[in-house]
């Protein structure tokens, strides 16, 4: 279809590089694909929430409703042959390299039929054949992990780079700023997001931070500060970061953004923010009302349409769940598959020595 | 011929990057330097600056970049200056590395050799001088091995780099300079030892001594005071810490009836404690003696000459503890 321009909402800042246009190209194809695939991780996060409510997801779960417009905004600045890593909150940014609803909600309730066959749960989602490494428990190393990625890839002199995303929290990590300089000394295409939604898990940043401006934290690495909340901004910027990253080496964007959500399952994400605040949020700055503005004003749906397209979503959802409900608990052999690439015929134990020893 | 354990360990690295591009050397002083030890010596000369990369001192951002890089599918061998400074990147030993095939269902492995010096050095007190062995062979997704002689060093580290999963290869400063025989078949280029096996270095009936690293030459020149006094001690080199081959070590203690472990690091929770438990677990009833362990002191390393020779197994240490395992000790009690 026909190009048209859409403004970002507001201008960005740079650190050290001279930012982009806020007038952004897009197409109906593209405004339509954002309002559709933000809703469908919107829906699916929700869903997660109430699986986990209903004791059928364990351990940790960590949701991303309200940031779905940095994953969407880079997907569409980037191919599958550009990488992506991030830490714990990683449903989504599965699902927008390739990855599907089965798989995540198997994964979520430890099934078969999960993207990790129920082994990583869901801090640990991968699909190397998309570009996406994770889906990391360890607040920071996904950093120094990226920019190995960007490493390999210039290595193999492919022209593609490197998406690290990290939060406000890890935003103070020393790693980061260790794999930072080697990154800078050796002009790596590594591209540092800072998803900074304001809170690590209940410390505000300004608690953390002696400096809160986390594009401006690389110090001789050009940054750049992003409305994370809005989609075409996301796209631009790394439009942006890709070109810089390609040329010069890393360079941080820090996506304003915000999670709707608490920490993890057992913060209610009340007892640090007013609840003013998250309504605001929700008000003013919801990424997919602002699309879904966009498509109206631009009259390339009608508001009837759109709530269809949000019925459908639901439906796939909900049969995704019953699904990846059907699938069943992993073999209990699978305790001691994977755990090398290549064994060398020596044993392995199960909890009784004796009675449960297998030759990997 | 001779080789010493720098040249067998240089040459491994100088025939792997040479038969597979994608392997590259990293870490602090590895080029222009040619390795603290010397162990890359002339390799950025011959491979370039883009395949010997000089790291800034920050191990866990070179680290966490090594794997990084080993997830894309290149074969990095990361240099640690020692394993003492290893402990700044253990979380992505552990964390990053060694669980990773795991937890992704085989989605993402990572090709990555870990190596360096390891062990007690000489006169750099506590924070220069420790085993790791018992460390990272404590770690499911690990592969821990640990070179002797140079036929160990040369066959191993090629084993390690062409093996798909995470290895720690734990060297020794002291042994880089000793000079062992070495035949035509080890110095072929394709020549590669198996991972998880250990190595009857010498056959023996009356008792067996287990050691890997430095501590095996230790062992052997035991054996052969103990071979004077009509002792007969096997001695194995371990090789490799996990997988640990547990079926050398029994079937060999079924046949001698006796057991002295040997080895550097502190003894609690040690390598030889997991030794101990195997040979209790699966050969309890061919046991003639209590198990004895040789291992490092129990305390930090010290500094002054006199108490660092206390704190690190010595020769007679084995030579003892073999006798008394095999009741040939005149007690303590009665020589006063």
């Amino acid at each position: 279809g026909p190009t048209f321009t859409v403004e970002t909402s507001v201008p960005f800042v740079g650190h050290r590089c001279e930012p982009p246009s806020r007038e952004v190209e897009t197409t109906a194809k593209e405004l339509m694909g954002f309002f559709r695939d933000m809703s469908l991780m919107r829906r699916m996060e929700i869903a997660a929430d109430a699986l986990y409510k209903a004791k059928l997801i364990r351990g940790f779960c960590h949701l991303y409703d309200g940031q779905e417009a940095v994953a969407v905004g880079m997907e569409a600045a980037i191919t599958r042959k550009d990488a992506i890593i991030t830490a714990y909150r990683d449903h989504c940014i599965f699902l927008s390299r390739g990855g599907n609803l089965v798989e995540t909600f198997a994964e979520l309730m430890g099934r078969r039929a999960g993207c990790s066959n129920g082994k990583g749960g869901s801090m640990h989602f991968y699909k190397k054949e998309g570009g996406f490494f994770g889906g990391h428990g360890i607040v920071g190393a996904q950093v120094p992990l990226g920019c190995g990625l960007a490493f390999a890839q210039k290595y193999l002199r492919e022209e593609t780079v490197t998406f690290a995303m990290y939060g406000d929290g890890a935003a103070n990590q020393g790693q980061l700023f260790e794999a930072l300089n080697i990154s800078a000394l050796w002009d790596l295409p590594a591209i540092l997001i800072c998803e900074n939604n304001h809170y690590g898990m209940g410390t505000a940043e300004w608690r953390a931070a002696k400096s809160p401006a986390y594009y401006k934290r690389g110090d001789y690495v050009p940054g750049l500060k992003v409305d994370g909340m809005d989609a075409f901004a996301v796209k631009q910027a790394c439009k942006f970061a890709k070109e810089h990253a390609l040329k010069n080496g890393p360079i941080i964007l820090e996506m304003d953004t915000y999670r709707y959500h608490g920490h993890s399952m057992s913060d209610p994400g009340s007892t640090y923010r007013t609840r003013d605040e998250i309504s605001n949020v929700r008000q003013e700055r919801d990424p997919i009302e602002r699309v879904r503005k966009l498509i109206l004003l631009h009259d390339l749906a009608s508001v009837a349409e759109l709530k269809d397209i949000e019925k459908e979503i639901r439906k796939e959802v909900d049969n995704a769940i019953a699904e990846a409900k059907e699938s069943p608990l992993p073999d209990p052999s699978e305790l001691f598959t994977d755990i090398f690439v290549k064994g060398c015929g020596t044993e392995v134990y199960g909890v009784e020595r004796k009675e449960n020893k297998i030759l990997i | 011929k001779e080789m010493t354990v720098r040249e067998a360990l240089n040459s491994a690295l100088d025939e792997e990057m040479s038969a597979d591009p994608k392997v590259f050397l990293m870490g602090e002083e590895v080029g222009e330097y040619q390795g603290a030890y010397k162990i890359t010596k002339g390799l950025l000369e011959k491979y370039g600056p883009e395949r010997v990369l000089d790291t800034p001192i920050t191990e866990a951002g070179f680290t966490g970049i090594g794997v990084g890089a080993a997830y894309y599918g290149l074969r990095p061998v990361v240099e640690f200056m020692t394993f003492n400074f290893s402990m700044q990147a253990i979380d992505h030993i552990i964390n990053s590395a060694a669980k990773m095939n795991y937890m992704s269902a085989g989605n993402i492995s990572v090709p990555i050799v870990f190596r360096g010096p390891n062990g007690a050095a000489a006169g750099v007190s506590s924070q220069h001088s420790q085993c790791y062995g018992a460390w990272y062979a404590h770690v499911p997704g690990l592969k821990v091995l640990s070179p002797y002689s140079s036929e160990d060093a040369r066959g191993l580290l090629k084993a390690a780099i062409r093996d798909p999963d995470p290895v720690v290869f734990l060297e020794n400063e002291i042994l880089y300079g000793q000079s062992f025989p070495i035949s035509d078949e080890v110095l072929d280029s394709s020549f590669c030892l198996p991972i998880g096996k250990a190595k009857i270095e010498r056959e023996g009936k009356d008792v067996t001594i287990t050691a890997f690293s430095k501590m095996v030459g230790y062992a052997l020149q035991a054996a052969e005071v103990l071979s004077k006094e009509g002792i007969s001690a096997e001695v194995i080199n371990l090789r490799s810490l996990r997988p640990l081959d547990r079926a050398a070590i029994n079937a060999s203690v079924r046949k001698t009836t006796r057991l002295v472990t040997v080895e550097e690091g502190f003894p609690q929770h040690g390598i030889g404690a997991e030794i101990c438990a195997s040979v209790v677990e699966e050969s309890f009833e061919y046991l003639d003696a209590p198990v004895e362990r040789i291992a490092g002191a129990d305390v930090p390393m010290p500094y002054a000459a006199n108490l660092e020779r206390l704190a690190v197994p010595q020769v007679d240490n084995i030579v003892n503890a073999v006798k008394r395992a095999c009741f040939r000790s005149v007690p303590v009690a009665a020589a006063a």
